[in-house]
């Protein structure tokens, strides 16, 4: 979508790429003390994948929470076009929890519905639809922590789908999985995209954010966003985070976060 | 056998009794499904406890014990409120001195009278002593909570599954929260009057702890866990008619063995149970 483009790295989309599903200025947010986040500026266009990229506590999550006005302070500029989706990261769900799959995925009937309608027929078939649009239409019944990461993630992203989600927001969905797992999820994100979904994915793998459409690399402040290419230099790596950029053999760049293995 | 199980509710007391624990038993089973997932253990705990001045004073000023237990609950509140404002004092911490201090502050009050009011009763309940408005409240207690539940059920959940992404999805922590705890202080002062100040817990828990041991889903735990409770309370009622035990202690003496063979079930046959 941005292919040939020459973006400056602030810039956020050429003038004639799509319409902006997420549109950020001058964004900073924090807990109450000094800022955690600042100078967040960008346009996310729909159907773009965007990878998040930044160290330890840099400030992804924080950024995520922003979007969803969940962040006790916010201060610049912040516009959403369409219903948002999150997919947190499965550690933060109970998994003793007795919850189906399916149960799981019709809770993205909550927000459409009102508040003492239950869920009807029709809910249940669309929840059931989505998870087969993960590829776990089979789990449906299945205990939600008795499933596989990678099927969590994906049941989680049911849930976003039942909710209409045009945007969703992935907190580290990879982090964990094994390889096939990750290819499965890997495809899904593309077919969600390729559907006008825009999904903004945390992630520190930056050979995977290479695959997407626009990177955002993020350390307390915003280092750099645009398209891969332009944005994953060795210099914006380093600022990112910190000198532990290191050459990977394949040619590519890898980086060692400090708490970070896998 | 058949006798055994029959014969004792012959006896209108006990029919009542029967009916009063059957319907403590719906509220409990259902309420405390939510209340072992929502960690609130300690919390109806502190309640039951915190209520009990206010009972004392209700039976000493000759009003109803509903209405003491009201009042009860009302100052406990704000008591914790206060305390957990001052500085260095932790939530649990002051919660704890809160509630120590009003159970003692009840005992005190009960004991200071020459006559004093009934403090067994009090304490462990007089299932078989219910009136006809005991049974009413209990049965109105009843519905209101399976309503309450019902409509709320798919925000119970989404709140209980994952705290930090409810709101997300549209599921308001601190509004369910609330109407758990206005749900669940309902439920003790309606229950403490058959069953007890220091019994009610069991009731409220006991069940639903057993229940989490053998189901999956919420609505399978919840029957288990209301079949637990009537199991319970009329397996109490029984008990305590044939070896003279005091009816409140025998249920949750009950509640406790069901516990137990549950637990045995779940380790002996893993696969079939959970
Ligand atoms: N609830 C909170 N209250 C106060 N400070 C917080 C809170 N959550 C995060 N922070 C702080 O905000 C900063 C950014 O944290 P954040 O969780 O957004 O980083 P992250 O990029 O998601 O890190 P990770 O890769 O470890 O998930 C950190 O300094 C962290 O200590
Ligand atoms: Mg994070």
């Amino acid at each position: 979508m941005t292919a040939g483009s020459t973006l400056s790295l602030m810039q956020a989309t050429a003038p004639s790429a799509p319409a902006a599903a997420v549109r950020v200025s001058g964004l900073r947010g924090g807990y109450g003390g000094a800022p955690a986040i600042e100078g967040v500026d960008l346009a996310l266009p729909e159907g773009a994948r965007v990878g998040l990229l930044g160290p330890n506590g840099g400030g992804k999550t924080t950024l995520l929470r922003a979007l969803l006005g969940e962040l006790p302070d916010v201060g610049g500029e912040l516009t959403v076009e369409g219903r948002l989706g999150v997919v947190p990261q499965t550690e933060r769900s109970r998994l003793d929890f007795p919850v189906s799959a399916l149960d799981v995925a019709l809770m993205g009937t909550l927000s459409r519905l009102p508040w003492w309608r239950r869920p009807s027929r029709a809910d249940r078939r669309a929840a059931l639809a989505a998870l087969e649009r993960v590829g776990l239409r089979a789990e449906a019944r299945r205990t939600f922590g008795e499933l596989s990461g990678g099927q969590r993630q994906r049941v989680l992203v049911a849930r976003a789908l039942v909710q209409d989600a045009r945007v969703l927001l992935l907190d580290e969905p990879f982090s964990g999985l094994d390889d096939p797992s990750t290819r499965l999820l890997e495809s899904l994100f593309g077919d969600l995209a390729a559907e006008g979904r825009t999904l903004l994915i945390s992630t520190h793998e930056i050979d995977q954010a290479r695959g997407w459409d626009l990177v955002l690399c993020l350390n307390r402040a915003q280092i750099a966003f645009g398209p891969p290419d332009a944005v994953l230099t060795r210099d914006v790596l380093e600022r990112t985070y910190g000198a532990n950029v290191v050459e990977l053999p394949g040619g590519g760049r890898g980086v060692m976060p400090p708490h970070h293995c896998g | 056998m058949l006798e055994w199980l029959v014969d004792p509710f012959s006896d209108p007391l006990l029919r009542r009794a029967a009916l009063e624990v059957v319907l403590l038993g719906v509220t409990g089973g259902l309420l405390g499904c939510w209340i072992v997932y929502y960690e609130l253990a300690f919390g109806a705990e502190s309640l039951a406890h915190a209520l009990f001045p206010g009972l004392v004073a209700a039976a000493l000023l000759g009003v109803p014990i509903l209405l003491g237990g009201a009042a009860g609950i009302v100052v406990a509140a704000l008591a914790v409120a206060v305390a957990a404002r001052a500085p260095s004092i932790g939530r649990d911490t002051a919660v704890a001195v809160v509630v120590t201090t009003l159970l003692g502050a009840g005992v005190l009050l009960a004991l200071s009278q020459a006559a004093p009011p009934g403090l067994g009763e009090l304490l462990f309940g007089d299932v078989l002593g219910v009136s006809d408005g005991d049974l009413l409240l209990a049965g109105a207690l009843a519905l209101v909570v399976v309503a309450a539940l019902r409509v709320l059920h798919g925000r119970l959940l989404a709140v209980g599954f994952d705290r930090s992404t409810a709101r997300s999805i549209g599921a308001s922590p601190v509004l369910v929260d609330a109407a758990l705890l206005v749900l669940l202080a309902l439920a003790i002062l309606v229950a403490v009057q058959g069953l007890g100040n220091l019994l009610v817990v069991a009731v409220l828990v006991g069940p639903a702890a057993t229940a989490r041991l053998l189901a999956h889903r919420m609505p399978a735990m919840m029957a288990w866990s209301v079949g637990a409770a009537m199991l319970a309370g009329i397996g109490g009622l029984l008990v305590s008619y044939h070896a003279g035990t005091a009816a409140g202690a025998s249920i949750a003496l009950v509640t406790v063995g069901l516990w137990a063979l549950a637990s045995a079930a779940r380790r002996a046959l893993p696969s079939v149970v959970a």
